[in-house]
């Protein structure tokens, strides 16, 4: 008995490497803190009262952050530990397999589970507010999408301790990680925690395409919405049409795992470029999804802080709708080497450039909007001109690859890591510390260090193109992608030393975000006014951090910008509280069902990662009577009284 | 005009909300009302697409067969299928008239209607199973032919769908019989079947070109 | 429950509309059986016309049984659908001709 259960263990958790049960000590340490801390501050009922149950959209933007920052410090030491295993020759700091892993879970974890809550926070945090909402359309379901995401996330990140990660690369392509190839629970992982969060993205789709269509304040109309939003819409039109392309791929390649089905195989007439195909038709719009909130932040950046209206307004608009148009049409240019025919590798090349046009013209609407602004030289806008900067180039990048003869060159060698590294961090990471930094005072009520702030942006920009100019070099130079190690005689070390050096100064950019937020937390400016930067839309028109209910009168809009231009009218929210009775504000009640529910989710999918069916049929039949208990739910609102608001915009020293 | 909602809110409403002139029925007049059905046919596109991809699969690995039965020899059963396309055809119908019972507000008619559009869907159900279960005892699996495969998984999500819609359909039964037609129970049954009638269009697809192009071909 | 009226749009006590989309319905799908099992024309011919009488039966659905004509403001999910067909076909359409560059009929 005794034995059975040493050999189950064995296999059940992750053995035999030094670096895992470091991390198996400290991850029980800081578990066991937390849960001392929470017990003896006797916060349980706190967490579960005010966050795990909330279906406050500031919240669960919140929550969405905090998410986003842990998994960009997971993915950003993955990426220094092949990085290190990199920067010489013939190196054995990491094995062959361990590197697999590593550069699995690198990717999957910082597109996924970084780049998707990290812009899910700034919706979260934003959108309502600019709308002049009091919440998103549907609260209930929102919670269900952080929730979702957050078990989605713990069941993947749990195969670095049990069962062992996924090696698959983030694409994980069949025939490799069919079950013969494959046999690990690893991929399970991997299928079955990107499906549930995957479930939980496409409901924020749907949640804040019908916010952003329904939910707008009386006046604003659609042209009249602030870039952000529709550059959330046009995200989320990407989202709701795209993720079920994963969700199949996913599920065929499951079905082919777990009852032997033939989707992908090489035997029974299977087609593994099928789940290929597939994949991209996901895969190159969810590049797109987390660019575009990136340049709604931009546009909302650069108008605020160069004091002028954003150039260009409709054909913003205009280029936003084309792009997430136009996304879906260039999948094919992923896998231009497999062989199909030259009209089609003609047409979805041509698609992939024309890409670069409506893109061009945001870049072109940014640098009118900066001349002849005043632009203040705070640390959003660093971020958004270094945006600007590398997204343009690695842009360019892009369209080299879209072509074919340069695609057959360069495919899967270190030109390509450059470029997408190059549109994902200096595109989407830059774009989203922009928006993290201009919208932080209404999150937390407080900014962010400048100084700081600075010593952080030089390091991570510079360490940024030390780190992946050498790698275009490397690319030319035929080094191809996931090489674990490489001959002392290739003649890449030095490049290589040069962007492992580039990686550690990224990552102590990052040490250096770190320090800034832990000591803005006691020392930052606190925000009082709730307009730090003298902003142009609604969410700097309530305080800092706004109320549970955001606007206690919703504002009446007339123009576009319309906070701004209230005050250039000399009016504010605060007169409308003088003016107007308070009412009654009709709110949505909370509700631990979202939590539990996806729990459920979780318990599921950890059951099928083992094929436990009876755990994986009880996971199943909770997410059932659940979402039976909700569907018998009538009442899930609440109104606040009308004296509870007028005390509360009191206390806030607005009446 | 989506303020006058708001004020009137959920529940009880004093005045009827009114779009263009006309009067909007009871499902649009509470505040959740409009937002979940516009939710809800966000959610239909969407479902679209994970059809479309099934669809798509399904084209693609169609003629890989691994020298097994082929669909031509497969759906060799043409009063089986069409039996089952009938009954949902007809189960969408009845679901269509449930709605009009619960717009004259005759809540008998609407339960009696919805009661015969389960019953209509456990059959449909049925057939299917039935259907598989021959296939099964033919030797015709999943793990036979990347063919049979895409087939089942196609067929089967869509029966996982009704199976759902069931469920579902049966809890909102239960409501109404409890609560009447009110707001809240008439944008329920509203959306039920808006997802029936969204799965009898895929089922017509199912039957189109997965059915009827086995017997052409 | 005290609510007069059901629908401002005057509802009929016979359900004519539902009763006409249920009878279209079953003439599509018999036509399409019918021309199925009558192997008069080529099989891509016969596709087609099946096809087209697929799509007439969504119409049939939407129109005569979803009211998708109705909402209480701009008819949005009339576009998402519209965007949502589009994007159906270049998924099926792109699939197979990206696919078919070596199809293996096994």
């Amino acid at each position: 008995m005794l034995d059975r259960l040493k050999e189950f263990a064995s296999n059940f958790f992750v053995t035999g490497e030094p670096m895992i049960y470091m991390s198996d000590v400290a991850i029980v340490l800081v578990s066991l803190a937390i849960i001392f801390t929470l017990t003896y501050f006797k916060k349980w009922k706190w967490l579960w009262r005010e966050w795990i149950t909330t279906v406050d959209h500031k919240r669960i933007g919140i929550m969405y952050l905090i998410s986003a920052l842990l998994m960009l410090f997971r993915g950003g030491v993955d990426a220094l530990l092949m990085r290190t295993q990199l920067a010489l020759p013939n190196q054995h700091f990491l094995d062959a397999q361990h590197y697999n892993e590593i550069f699995t879970t690198h990717g999957t974890i910082m597109i996924l589970f970084m780049a998707m809550p990290f812009i899910f926070a700034l919706f979260n945090i934003a959108v309502p507010l600019q709308l002049g909402a009091r919440d998103v359309a549907f609260p209930y379901l929102n919670a269900i999408s952080f929730w979702m995401f957050f078990f989605g996330a713990l069941l993947f990140n749990l195969s670095f301790v049990i069962g062992g990660s996924p090696d698959g690369g983030w694409m994980s392509y069949p025939p490799l990680t069919e079950l013969p190839t494959d046999p690990g629970p690893g991929e399970n992982f991997y299928l079955l925690g990107l499906q549930i969060s995957g479930i939980g993205s496409i409901a924020t789709g749907i949640n804040f395409i019908v916010t952003i269509l329904k939910m707008r304040a009386p006046g604003m109309k659609l042209m009249k919405m602030p870039l952000f939003c529709w550059s959330v819409l046009a995200s989320c039109i990407v989202i709701i049409f795209a993720f079920p392309a994963l969700t199949i791929a996913l599920l065929l390649l499951m079905i082919d795992r777990m009852a032997g089905a033939h989707f992908f195989t090489m035997t029974g007439g299977g087609n593994p470029m099928m789940y290929i195909n597939l994949f991209w038709v996901w895969g190159h719009p969810e590049v797109y999804i987390v660019i575009l909130p990136a340049f709604g932040i931009l546009s909302e950046v650069v108008a605020t802080f160069s004091r002028k209206k954003i150039f260009g307004y409709a054909s913003m608009v205009a280029s936003l709708m084309v792009i997430s148009i136009v996304s879906y049409l260039v999948w094919a240019h992923h896998y231009f080497v497999m062989g199909a025919s030259a009209g089609v590798n003609s047409f979805f090349g041509v698609a992939s450039m024309i890409i670069g046009i409506p893109t061009g013209v945001k870049i072109f609407n940014w640098i009118f909007t900066m001349f002849r602004g005043r632009v203040r030289m705070t640390l959003p806008i660093y971020w958004t001109m270094a945006m600007i900067t590398c997204f343009a180039f690695g842009g360019m990048t892009g369209i080299m690859l879209a072509a074919v003869p340069i695609d057959y060159q360069v495919h899967n060698s270190y030109f390509l890591i450059a470029h997408f590294h190059q549109t994902l961090i200096g595109g989407v990471v830059f774009g989203l510390l922009a928006g993290l930094y201009y919208w932080w005072p209404k999150m937390f009520g407080f900014k962010l260090n400048e100084r700081l702030g600075k010593w952080a942006f030089w390091f991570f920009n510079i360490g940024f193109y030390v780190c992946f100019m050498p790698q275009y070099a490397l690319g030319f130079m035929g080094m191809t992608r996931r090489v674990y190690t490489y001959p002392a005689d290739a003649g890449w070390t030095s490049m290589n030393f040069t962007s492992t050096i580039g990686a550690y100064m990224m990552g102590v950019g990052f040490i250096f975000m770190v320090v800034q937020i832990l000591y803005s937390i006691k020392y930052g400016e606190r925000d009082l006014t709730g307009d730090p930067w003298d902003g142009r839309t609604l969410e700097w028109s309530v305080p800092s951090p706004a109320p549970e209910y955001n606007f206690a009168h919703i504002p009446e809009v007339e123009e576009r910008d319309a906070w701004w231009e209230m005050k250039q009218k000399g009016q504010s929210l605060v007169q409308l509280n003088h003016q107007k009775p308070f009412e009654p504000i009709h709110m949505p009640n909370n509700s631990g069902r979202p939590f539990i529910m996806s729990l459920f989710f979780f318990i599921a999918g950890f059951g099928l990662v083992f094929n436990w069916w009876w755990m994986g049929a009880v996971g199943l039949l909770g997410v059932a009577v659940t979402m039976v208990l909700r569907s018998q739910e009538r009442h899930d609102s609440h109104y606040i009284p009308a004296e509870e608001v007028q005390r509360s915009e009191a206390a806030l020293g607005r009446f | 005009m989506s303020t006058a909602i708001h004020k009137s809110s959920h529940g009880s409403v004093h005045e009827s909300p009114k779009y263009k002139g006309k009067v909007l029925p009871l499902e649009y007049t509470s505040h959740e009302g409009p937002l979940n059905i516009l939710g809800f046919w966000i959610f239909l596109a969407t479902d679209l697409i994970l059809f479309g991809c099934l669809f798509a699969t399904y084209f693609v690995l169609r003629t890989h067969v691994d020298g097994g039965v082929t669909d031509k020899e497969l759906f060799d059963n043409i009063t089986s299928f069409t039996a089952e396309t009938v009954i949902l055809l007809t189960s969408s119908f009845t679901s269509s008239l449930a709605i009009f019972a619960m717009r004259n507000n005759n809540k008998k008619r609407l339960i009696g209607w919805l009661i015969v559009t389960v019953i209509l869907g456990l059959s449909f159900v049925g057939l299917e199973l039935r259907e598989f279960i021959e296939y099964y005892h033919e030797g015709y699996t999943m793990s036979r032919s990347a063919f049979l495969s895409g087939f089942f998984t196609l067929v089967g999500t869509h029966g996982c769908h009704v199976s759902l819609g069931i469920i579902w359909m049966i809890s909102i039964i239960t409501q109404i019989a409890r609560y009447g037609i009110d707001a809240i129970n008439a944008r329920k049954t509203f959306i039920i079947s808006l997802y029936w009638h969204f799965l009898d269009i895929v089922w017509v697809f199912i039957f189109s070109v997965v059915y009827l192009t086995g017997v052409v071909s | 429950m005290s609510q007069p009226t059901m629908n401002g749009n005057k509802a009929p006590h016979v359900p004519m509309k539902n009763l006409v989309g249920f009878l279209l319905s079953l003439i599509l799908t018999f036509a399409a059986l019918g021309l199925g099992l009558a192997h008069v024309m080529s099989f891509g011919m016969v596709m087609f016309i099946i096809l087209i009488l697929a799509v007439l039966q969504i119409v049939v659905q939407l129109y005569f049984f979803m009211h998708f004509t109705e909402s209480d403001g701009p008819r949005y999910h009339i576009i998402g659908l519209a965007i949502a067909v589009f994007f159906v076909i270049c998924i099926i359409g792109g699939s197979i001709w990206a696919m078919t560059f070596n199809s293996q009929a096994l």
